[in-house]
């Protein structure tokens, strides 16, 4: 009995998986929501005396300073993005200051030396590239921004301008060769920026089973 | 001070200096030399009262399994383990920013986006919320590393652990924001200094995700993502966000650099993204490199484990490969848990390769390293490679590791 169960359970979660990447949201919801309050109807009867209720109260209402404070994330459609703008003459000026001493002075890699980075720049073919960089293996230009807002420089995190990180946006992308050099970046024309990397990309589709994938 | 506690207190400085006194110098797995404290024949334990109760426990003088860190991760010593359980100053560690100092008086987890009711969570109120205790491995998705002889399980494969977790099944806070039926994808944020996030599908949220704040019934360790993180049971290690300060739900993915430059993998001419579940792999640990062993009897003894369910068998070959028989697994065997498994085996004293492979509940058999070159290309990188890993026990009793390279 105990087994089946299991059994049942785990063949569940490989369509759940499977739904996922297809994006079937209704009908995903309601399957999980299904078999979730199913495990859980179970669980309640055996265990607890009383039904759970509808909500606990514990914490309280997120404000909207709260959320402000911390949402600074961005999603590929540009959803996030703040206010601001950067050029690419902006954003070298900004590079050469808070980032260079890491990344190298022009953010590629260098024949004989280790930088403490990894390089940022190079072409952009795909086909035998020696490192992954921004330029040849990054598919969502809206990641750059997202990325060095949340984490960079390495030694003080979080401590740049919306424009600036613009501005380095822009700079990378111009020296990856992915835009003209006199582009503006900003929140309308990032996620318009198509990466020559992203059409390499593909989502795992393994779901266990005897094939080696 | 009465006459008793005088003799302890001389007996105890007593001990300690000449424990200090007499050490000898020892190799550790890697080279490093330790020193370990000998006994004289004076130390007959049984005509000396020893030390007395103390505030904190503390290994065996003559113990010393450590982790080996380098600039940006810490393996655990997988060879020194007898179960499955991970001594939690023991657990792994992988970091993008280092391990931050949170105060659990100021700790908060937001969640927001597609749900009826925003809210913030302190710890005390995650604490108040039923919980719910489950063991199970938490792995690296790059935790393979091969290259020469001498390298030790801690140093092929010692980005894997496990711990038994407490906290609050996400589900239950699901419902307590009211996940709107829309939300399809949800961002885990950490709070370190690089403020990780991942893109993570609800159906784990609603499935068996959990936020958790203890580890081996204390709370869970600084690197572990002291005072909660994300467990997501038998999901790439990066998933489980640790410091956890945001969960986001929303309709679209985020893409974030951690699911597009980095946890991703060359295919054939193509990249692959997404691998959440951990493909199942098996590792002898005992007898392996630096051990050394006599012709005999001699238990084999590993861990064996995958991220798609239970462990169904583990098979073990002690003639390199050419057959194979069933070990015995160590009951019971958890859902995405290490499982030990052990093979009693008489060696003759020949050069032979031992090894094991698993098979998991949905039929998957743990590959040969050909075969994941055959279906992905020489590309490979150590993102999810799963290869089975042999060990070459040579005529002098030595155990090295069968270092296969691909390029």
């Amino acid at each position: 009995m105990q087994k089946a169960k299991g059994k049942i359970g785990f063949k569940g979660f490989v369509v759940i998986a499977s739904g996922v990447i297809v994006v079937t949201l209704s009908s995903l919801y309601n399957r999980t929501t299904l078999l979730h309050n199913a495990k859980l109807d179970t669980s309640r009867r055996t265990t607890d005396s009383l039904t759970w209720p509808k909500t606990f109260g514990y914490g309280r209402v997120a404000t909207t300073q709260d959320i402000a404070a911390w949402d600074i994330d961005i999603q590929p459609d540009g959803k996030g993005l703040p206010a601001g703008s950067g050029t690419v003459h902006e954003g070298k000026v900004v590079y050469l200051a808070k980032c260079a001493a890491c990344h190298g002075a022009e953010g590629k890699e260098i024949a004989g030396q280790k930088l403490p980075a990894p390089a940022l720049v190079s072409d952009t073919t795909f086909q035998g590239r020696k490192s992954n960089t921004i330029g040849n293996y990054w598919p969502y230009a809206t990641t750059v921004f997202d990325y060095i807002r949340r984490s960079m420089p390495y030694t003080a995190p979080g401590t740049l301008t919306n424009n600036e990180v613009y501005a380095l946006t822009a700079y990378i992308l111009g020296q990856n060769h992915i835009i003209k050099t006199d582009a503006v970046i900003n929140a309308q024309t990032l996620p318009k920026v198509i990466m020559p990397a992203k059409k390499h990309f593909i989502t795992d589709d393994r779901e266990g089973g005897a094939e080696v994938k | 001070m009465g006459k008793k506690e005088k003799l302890l207190m001389n007996r105890r400085t007593w001990l300690g200096g000449t424990l200090a006194a007499a050490v000898i110098h020892v190799q550790t797995a890697w080279g490093k030399s330790i020193q370990i404290p000998t006994l004289s024949s004076e130390d007959d334990p049984t005509k000396k009262i020893g030390p007395g109760p103390s505030k904190l426990g503390k290994r065996s003088l003559f113990e010393h399994p450590v982790r080996k860190p380098s600039d940006i991760s810490s393996r655990t010593p997988l060879q020194d383990l007898y179960s499955t359980i991970t001594p939690s100053d023991l657990h792994f560690e992988r970091h993008h920013a280092g391990v931050p100092v949170i105060d659990p008086e100021k700790y908060e987890l937001l969640i927001h986006g597609m749900v009826d009711k925003p809210m913030k969570f302190t710890l005390r109120d995650l604490k108040r919320f039923p919980s719910v205790t489950r063991t199970c491995f938490i792995e690296c998705a790059g935790n393979f590393r091969t290259g020469k002889e001498e390298m030790t399980p801690q140093d092929i494969l010692g980005l894997t652990s496990q711990s038994e977790w407490t906290g609050v099944m996400l589900s239950t806070l699901f419902r307590e924001v009211g996940v709107q039926p829309k939300a399809t994808w949800f961002l885990a944020e950490g709070s370190d200094a690089a403020v990780l996030t991942r893109s993570i599908p609800v159906s784990k949220g609603w499935n068996d995700a959990m936020i958790v704040y203890a580890q081996n019934g204390e709370a869970i360790r600084p690197e572990q993502g002291y005072p909660a993180r994300l467990l997501l049971p038998g999901w790439e290690g990066n998933t489980n966000v640790k410091w956890l300060r945001r969960i986001e739900l929303s309709d679209q993915l985020w893409m974030t650099r951690e699911e597009t430059s980095k946890y991703t993998y060359p295919v054939k001419d193509r990249i692959r993204q997404f691998s959440f579940d951990m493909d199942a792999r098996s590792i002898i640990t005992f007898p392996s490199y630096p051990a050394n062993v006599e012709p005999g009897w001699i238990e084999i003894r590993g861990i064996a484990w995958t991220g798609r369910g239970k462990v169904h068998r583990v098979d073990v070959s002690t003639d390199s490969g050419k057959t194979w028989n069933s070990a015995r697994l160590q009951e019971p065997v958890l859902d995405k848990a290490h499982t030990y498994f052990r093979y009693l085996w008489h060696w003759s004293g020949n050069e032979t390769e031992i090894m094991s492979r698993v098979i998991d509940e949905t039929g998957y058999m743990q590959p040969t390293l050909r075969q994941l070159i055959d279906a992905r290309g020489v590309d490979i990188t150590g993102y999810h490679l799963n290869p089975i890993t042999a060990w070459v026990i040579k005529r002098d009793g030595s155990v090295k590791f069968k270092s296969e390279s691909w390029k």
